[in-house]
């Protein structure tokens, strides 16, 4: 508990913390606005969506490897997972979309441990970090280092979203796809062919993802394993602010990168993943009590 | 020969099978043990995702406490646990026999119950979700429960514990463990024989079913679903007791609290052998158990690949699990009638008989 007094004797490192958790929770944000996607169109409930992430990560890795930047990774991971989200749909997703929940669950949890063992088995285990070669940045006299492919990969986020945005607003596909999620019997009977729309919901999912872990494997690090920490922060983020709220998915993306920095700083960083975990359960208590507060009322 | 008489030779084919096993194949005593707790995996999944549709993916977590628990008791009889684990194994404990057997003894009470009260506490928490909600919160649970025993220094954190050497030789050690484990898989086995065939079965069905309707027509849902939670944990947590001195050191995360080993293997095993049915998990267990044991052994490296593909081949491709799909194919070997009224067959049977 030391930190504590730590935080109140330097007001400058609350500062670093925040801005440190804020960058980094507009990526959360992402990756969480593709889960809602998927979740709220086709009630999928992706748990591969981590690994989706560290897919992305890994296609950045790998360039780098070649001597690419890993900036330029972005395009071709876009393009790499949207092909492979599109292939995944067909191969295993359109089985278990009309089946039960708990299917869909088992079915991506399934597909994640394939996809953390393949990334294993080609990249090992080590903690890995793709090189983008970026200064860093001084602000407050020397107290707030922020790394300036942070504020980039900020910005790119917040482009993406964005983008994503005013593709669902504007274009056809985007029209489709909320129709359906909306109601999808009205949809087939209106002549929209659901089961692409699904597919390219899905591959849109897997893009979005893509592109969050190239910027993920730049300002933080990718390990083949970590792929579940983002899948429960995601869930997170969509339980607390729910579905089809995207300025709540980005406000709550904000908190949990601000919280877990906090968080990990007093309590110590192994505590990361159950802090998540512990914000998951308290969630979904929440949840719990509005639900039957709502039961009763019905009652 | 009639279908009780069947089922009586099925019955005592596995027994006298079980009790053979360890001298017919002594080489492979660990590994068919394993077996046994696998198949009380399967079943006590299947009390709660099978039969009431509560898909917990962290029942994994009443096997650690379990285990925990048992340890905690074993050390504690005879000496300082905080003093114990804080020389981290290097301290050998020697136990007599009627030390070591008193200390399991009462690690099995104390885990059974520690399990039954984790369990009711938790369900308050936990089994209020419904759905999806519920399967992602309890993996949650299982995930923090074994960071937080890692960050328990009292227990040994995440270097774990050395559980006290059997006094006897090596041969009797692994007789014991294999017959524990032989005979809480029995007594899981007898207690859902008997328990499926009361009233509570009929209820829990309900629930699963449709949870509200259930409710409505007076059925106490949370008191059924804690009570069927708590019952899996009380087997789970000896089970884990057991499993813990078997391998002699358990530590949080890959022995006491495995979220995606065991963790998953037991939802998977229920799932491939049929769940909601009470030989389907044993079914599921034995198949899983070999094909696993077989991919260990030659796909060194592709062995978790291997796992992944099978949990998405079964739960895209093979939904009902071996047992569903015999019952389907084979509907009079199980006694089941199946209701052809809506069937074109049935339809055509009956023109027949108005025309005749």
């Amino acid at each position: 508990m030391d930190n504590i007094s730590l935080l109140t004797m330097a007001p400058v490192l609350n500062v670093q913390l925040l801005v440190d958790g804020l960058l980094i929770g507009a990526i959360f944000a992402l990756v969480a606005y593709g889960l809602a996607l998927v979740w709220g169109v086709t009630s999928v409930k992706n748990l591969a969506q981590g690994d989706f992430v560290m897919m992305g990560g890994y296609i950045a890795y790998a360039m780098t490897l070649y001597g690419i930047h890993p900036l330029y990774a972005l395009p071709v991971s876009i393009v790499v997972m949207f092909g492979f989200g599109w292939g995944l749909y067909k191969a295993v997703i359109y089985r278990v979309v009309d089946k039960d929940l708990f299917t869909s669950l088992l079915a991506t949890f399934g597909i994640a441990i394939v996809l953390q063992q393949v990334l294993n088995l080609i990249f090992g285990p080590e903690v890995m970090i793709a090189e983008s070669g970026f200064e860093t940045g001084q602000y407050l006299d020397g107290g707030l280092t922020v790394s300036n492919i942070k504020v980039l990969g900020f910005v790119l986020a917040l482009l993406l979203a964005v983008a994503v945005v005013v593709f669902m607003k504007k274009s056809r596909m985007g029209q489709a796809i909320r129709a359906t999620s909306q109601n999808a019997r009205a949809a087939r009977i209106m002549g929209i062919d659901t089961d692409k729309v699904y597919a390219f919901t899905f591959a849109l999912n897997a893009a979005i993802c893509g592109a969050a872990g190239v910027l993920i494997a730049m300002i933080w690090v990718i390990q083949p394993y970590y792929g579940i920490g983002y899948s429960i922060r995601a869930f997170v983020i969509v339980t607390a602010a729910g579905l089809g709220n995207l300025p709540g998915v980005i406000m709550a993306g904000l908190g949990l990168g601000a919280l877990e920095q906090f968080g990990s700083f007093i309590l110590g960083a192994e505590f990361q993943q159950a802090i998540v975990v512990g914000l998951l359960l308290i969630i979904l208590i929440i949840r719990q009590v509005q639900q039957s507060r709502h039961r009763q009322v019905v009652q | 020969m009639s279908a009780s008489q069947k089922t009586m030779l099925l019955y005592a084919v596995v027994l006298i099978s079980g009790v053979a096993a360890p001298f017919v194949f002594p080489n492979y005593i660990a590994q068919i043990a394993v077996l046994w707790m696998m198949i009380l995996f399967a079943l006590t999944w299947d009390m709660m995702g099978g039969q009431m549709g509560y898909n917990s993916l962290g029942n994994i977590i009443f096997f650690g406490v379990g285990m925990y628990a048992s340890a905690i008791v074993q050390i504690g009889l005879y000496y300082d646990v905080a003093e114990y684990t804080s020389h981290s194994g290097a301290v050998k404990v020697e136990y007599d026999w009627f030390q070591y057997m008193l200390g399991i003894g009462l690690g099995l009470i104390v885990a059974a119950v520690a399990s039954v009260v984790v369990a009711v506490v938790l369900g308050r928490i936990l089994l209020g979700l419904r759905g999806p909600y519920f399967a992602i919160g309890t993996l949650g649970a299982a995930i923090a429960a074994g960071e937080l025993v890692g960050a328990w220094d009292y227990v040994g954190g995440g270097g774990g514990v050395t559980l006290p050497t059997f006094p006897g030789t090596g041969d009797q050690r692994s007789l014991f463990f294999y017959f524990s484990l032989f005979a809480l898989a029995l007594a899981t086995f007898a207690f859902l024989k008997w328990l499926y065939s009361r009233r509570y079965a009929l209820a829990v069905n309900a629930i699963r079913d449709d949870e509200d309707k259930a409710m409505a027509m007076g059925i106490h849902t949370l008191r059924y679903k804690t009570v069927a939670w708590a019952m899996s944990a009380f087997f789970l947590g000896m089970s884990g007791a057991v499993f813990g001195n078997m391998t002699g050191f358990i530590e949080p995360l890959e022995i006491a609290f495995p979220t995606i080993t065991f963790g998953i293997f037991m939802v998977l095993m229920a799932l491939l052998g049929g769940k909601g049915t009470l030989w389907g998990p044993v079914l599921g267990a034995v198949v899983f158990h070999v094909i696993k044991e077989l991919t260990w052994t030659y796909f060194l490296g592709w062995q978790w690949v291997a796992l992944g593909m099978l949990i998405i081949f079964n739960v895209a491709y093979f939904q009902q699990g071996i047992l569903g799909w015999a019952q389907e194919k084979w509907p009079d070997f199980f006694g089941l009638t199946v209701d052809k009224s809506d069937t074109r067959e049935a339809s055509d049977e009956a023109a027949r008989e108005v025309s005749s």
